[in-house]
C-alpha cells in the first residue's frame, strides 16, 4: 500500500511543488553564479577545503565556487542595511518659519551657510542605526589616522589593533606553554590526572572575567590583568586536552621508545608531543576563541587601550558608527589571527 | 645455560570484579638457544602476548623472571626489540625516520652519513626502496609491517620478539611476508620469539612450538619440535612427510583446549611436575624403526 502511496505522490500537487520554480531558478541563478572560475584563489582554496573534508561531501555541486556565493550574499545584505537604514533628507515644506526655529533649537535640524535647512548631523549620529556609508566614512577617517597618537587615550586603530593583538598573545602563549606542560605531566600520570580533574572541571567553566576583580584586587595594575584574564581563558581548554591527547596515546608508540631507549628529552620531543599534538591543537583552537572572546571585555572593563576599548569608548561618543567599526575590526582581527593559527596547526597535525 | 630463559614466571592481574587475583599464567619456563627461533600458540587469553610483554621488559611478571645472555633483563631494552601486532610505526614520520629513530638510538655515536646508510640499507632489505619519504598513512597493511620487521632487524638485537607479527596482512601478502622474514633470519640469525594463532606459520618459521594451555592459570603444556629441515619455503614444507602429523597434532591440541576449562586429563597427558610434554616426530619415526 505504502508504495503505491508514493508512486502517486508526485503526480499530485503538493505545496513542494507549487514552490519549486522559484526554488529552482534561484538555485540556477546561484548555479551560475558559482560555476564560474573566474576568481582562482578563491577555488582553490574551495577545492582544498573539500579535500579536507575527505572529497566531494556536497557531490552535486562539487564544481561550485562558494566564494560567489558569499559575495552574493554580502551584496544583498549592504543593499538591505543600506536601504533600511536610509533616511529622507530634510523637507522644510509646510513647515512655518517658528516651527523651524524651533526645531533648530532642539538642535534637530541646522541652517547651513547658504540658508537651507538639513538635518543635525551630530544628533543623526544616534537617530537609528547608522548605513554602511556612514561606517565606511568613519573606517576612512580611522585608518587614515591609524598610526596617530592625538592623546593619552587616543591613539590610532593600528595602535589599538597591536596592543590588542599582543595582549592576546602575551596571554595565550604564556597559558598554551604552562597548559601544555602541565598536561603533559597529568597525561602521563594517571594518578595525578585524576587527582587534579575535579579541579580543572569547576575551574574550565568559569567566565575568565569573573576573575577579573580577583586578579585586578591582587596585582593592582590593568595592563597585567588583561593579560591574566586573556591566560584564564586559554589555559583550561588546552589543558584538559593535552593531558586527554597524552594519556589516550597509543601505548605502542610509548613502547616503541621505551625499548629503543630514547631520552626522556627525546621521548616528549619525538614521541609524545608529536603523538598528541593532533588533540593538543584541538585544545589550543577552543581555547584561542575563547581567549579572543574575553580580551575585548576585559580591555572594555578595564579602559585598556585596544580593539574593545575602542567599541566602548564610541558608544561613550554615541557614535554608532564607530562601534560598528570597531566591532567589525574585532572580526577582521580574529580572522587573520585564525588563519595564521590554522597554518600553524597544519604543521603538526598527521593522519593515523 | 640458556642463551635466553624465561625463569618460571607468572602473572596475575588484581581481580576487576573484586579482591583477589586473577592468575594468567603460572610457572612458564622456557629455555631458548641462540640463534633459535621459537613460537607460543595458543587461544587468545591465554597470555601468550602478555609473555612476550614480559620479556619485552613492557610488563613487570608477579613472580619468576628473564635472563638473557647469563643476566637478568628487567625493563625494555635495546637486545629485545618488538615487531607489533598493530606496527607501532608513528604516524608523523616517514618510513625513514621512523626506522631512523631506532638507528640512531642503537648507535649513537655514528654520523648522519652512517645512520642514512645503515636505514637506507634495511629499507631496500625489506624491498620498500622509493617509499623512504611516505608516511604510514600512505602504506598499506603488509608494507606497515616491512617497515616495522626493517625497524627491528635495523638495531640487530640479541632477540627479536613477534606479537602476531601477520595477524593484521591479508593472507596473500602474509605468504610473501614470512618469506622474507625467513630470508632476513637466514643471514642475521637472530633468536626469535614469536606469538601467534596461525599453526601454518608457526610450522614454517619455528624450530619449536609451544603449545599453551587456556586462561585463566595457563600453562605451557607441550613442546613441538618442527622436525622439518630448513631451508624451508611455503611451498616445499608441506611435502615434508611430518608437516601434517604436526599440523594435526597442534590442532587437535587447540581443539581439545578450545572447550573452556577442558586443559586436566588431556589425551597425551601432563607430566605430574609441570614441565611440558615433548613431542618429537623425529625421534617416534627412529623410535619405530
Amino acid at each position: 500500500m505504502e508504495s503505491t502511496n508514493e508512486t502517486i505522490l508526485p503526480e499530485a500537487t503538493s505545496p513542494e511543488r507549487v514552490e519549486a520554480p522559484l526554488m529552482l531558478s534561484l538555485q540556477r541563478f546561484l548555479a551560475r553564479l558559482s560555476s564560474s572560475t573566474m576568481l582562482r584563489p578563491w577555488g582553490l582554496r574551495a577545492r582544498r577545503g573539500a579535500q579536507a573534508q575527505g572529497g566531494g561531501t556536497m557531490a552535486g555541486q562539487a564544481k561550485g565556487n562558494p566564494w560567489f556565493i558569499s559575495a552574493f550574499v554580502l551584496v544583498v545584505f549592504l543593499l538591505a542595511w543600506h536601504f533600511f537604514t536610509l533616511r529622507p533628507t530634510f523637507d522644510a515644506v509646510g513647515l512655518t518659519e517658528e516651527q523651524l526655529q524651533l526645531m533648530e533649537f532642539n538642535g534637530d535640524i541646522v541652517r547651513l551657510p547658504d540658508g537651507v535647512y538639513t538635518w543635525n548631523p551630530e544628533k543623526e549620529k544616534v537617530k537609528g542605526i547608522p548605513g554602511p556609508l556612514a561606517v565606511l566614512e568613519k573606517a576612512r577617517t580611522e585608518l587614515a589616522e591609524a598610526f596617530v597618537k592625538k592623546g593619552t587615550n587616543d591613539h590610532g586603530i593600528g595602535y589599538l589593533v597591536l596592543y590588542t593583538v599582543s595582549r592576546f598573545a602575551a596571554g595565550f602563549l604564556a597559558a598554551s606553554v604552562i597548559a601544555i606542560m602541565l598536561g603533559v605531566i597529568l597525561g602521563l600520570n594517571k594518578v595525578l590526572f585524576r587527582a587534579a580533574n575535579p579541579f580543572i572541571q569547576i575551574l574550565k567553566p568559569i567566565s575568565p572575567l569573573a576573575w577579573m576583580p580577583l586578579l585586578l584586587y591582587t596585582v593592582k595594575d590593568p595592563k597585567w590583568t588583561a593579560m591574566l584574564v586573556v591566560f584564564m581563558a586559554a589555559v583550561w581548554p588546552t589543558l584538559a586536552t593535552t593531558a586527554f591527547g597524552v594519556s589516550s596515546l597509543k601505548k605502542e608508540y610509548l613502547h616503541v621508545a621505551a625499548i629503543v631507549q630514547l631520552s626522556w628529552f627525546k621521548r616528549l620531543f619525538k614521541v609524545i608531543l608529536p603523538g598528541a599534538a593532533p588533540t593538543i591543537v584541538n585544545g589550543l583552537r577552543i581555547s584561542f576563541g575563547s581567549a579572543l572572546v574575553a580580551v575585548v571585555p576585559a580591555e572594555m572593563l578595564l579602559g585598556e587601550l585596544g580593539v574593545g576599548y575602542l567599541s566602548w569608548i564610541e558608544w561613550n561618543n554615541l557614535d554608532i558608527a564607530g562601534v560598528i567599526f570597531a566591532i567589525l575590526v574585532v572580526g577582521v582581527v580574529g580572522v587573520i589571527l585564525d588563519s595564521g593559527f590554522n597554518k600553524l596547526a597544519g604543521l603538526v597535525t598527521y593522519q593515523e | 645455560m640458556s642463551f635466553l630463559q624465561i625463569d618460571h614466571v607468572s602473572k596475575s592481574f588484581p581481580n576487576p570484579s573484586g579482591e583477589g587475583q586473577v592468575c594468567i599464567f603460572k610457572d612458564a619456563t622456557i629455555k631458548i638457544e641462540k640463534g633459535e627461533f621459537v613460537t607460543v600458540i595458543g587461544h587468545s587469553g591465554c597470555g601468550k602476548s602478555t609473555l612476550l610483554n614480559i620479556i619485552a621488559g613492557l610488563e613487570t611478571p608477579t613472580e619468576g623472571g628473564i635472563i638473557l645472555n647469563g643476566r637478568e633483563a628487567s625493563g625494555p631494552g635495546l637486545d629485545r626489540m618488538v615487531v607489533f601486532q598493530n606496527f607501532a610505526l608513528m604516524p608523523w614520520m616517514t618510513v625513514f625516520e621512523n626506522i631512523a629513530l631506532a638507528v640512531r638510538s642503537a648507535y649513537q655515536d655514528w654520523s648522519a652519513a652512517q645512520v642514512t646508510a645503515h636505514v637506507n640499507k634495511y629499507i631496500a632489505l625489506v624491498g620498500l626502496k622509493g617509499a623512504e619519504n611516505k608516511r604510514p598513512i600512505a602504506l598499506s597493511g603488509g608494507m606497515k609491517q616491512r617497515v616495522g620487521l626493517a625497524r627491528a632487524f635495523s638495531i640487530e638485537p640479541k632477540v627479536l620478539l613477534l606479537d602476531e607479527p601477520f595477524a593484521q596482512i591479508d593472507a596473500l601478502t602474509r605468504g610473501v611476508i614470512q618469506e622474507e622474514l625467513i630470508q632476513m633470519w637466514n643471514t642475521s640469525r637472530n633468536t626469535v620469539f614469536m606469538v601467534t594463532h596461525d599453526v601454518d606459520e608457526a610450522i614454517l618459521l619455528s624450530d619449536r612450538i609451544l603449545l599453551m594451555t587456556n586462561g585463566p592459570e595457563a600453562r605451557i603444556a607441550e613442546m613441538v619440535h618442527v622436525s622439518v629441515p630448513r631451508p624451508r619455503s611455503r611451498e616445499t614444507v608441506i611435502e615434508h612427510p611430518h608437516y601434517y602429523k604436526i599440523r594435526n597434532h597442534i590442532i587437535h591440541f587447540l581443539v581439545r583446549h578450545a572447550k573452556h576449562g577442558s586443559s586436566e586429563g588431556t589425551a597425551s597427558g601432563s607430566s605430574t611436575n609441570g614441565d611440558p610434554v615433548i613431542v618429537n616426530f623425529e625421534q617416534d619415526a627412529l623410535a619405530t624403526h
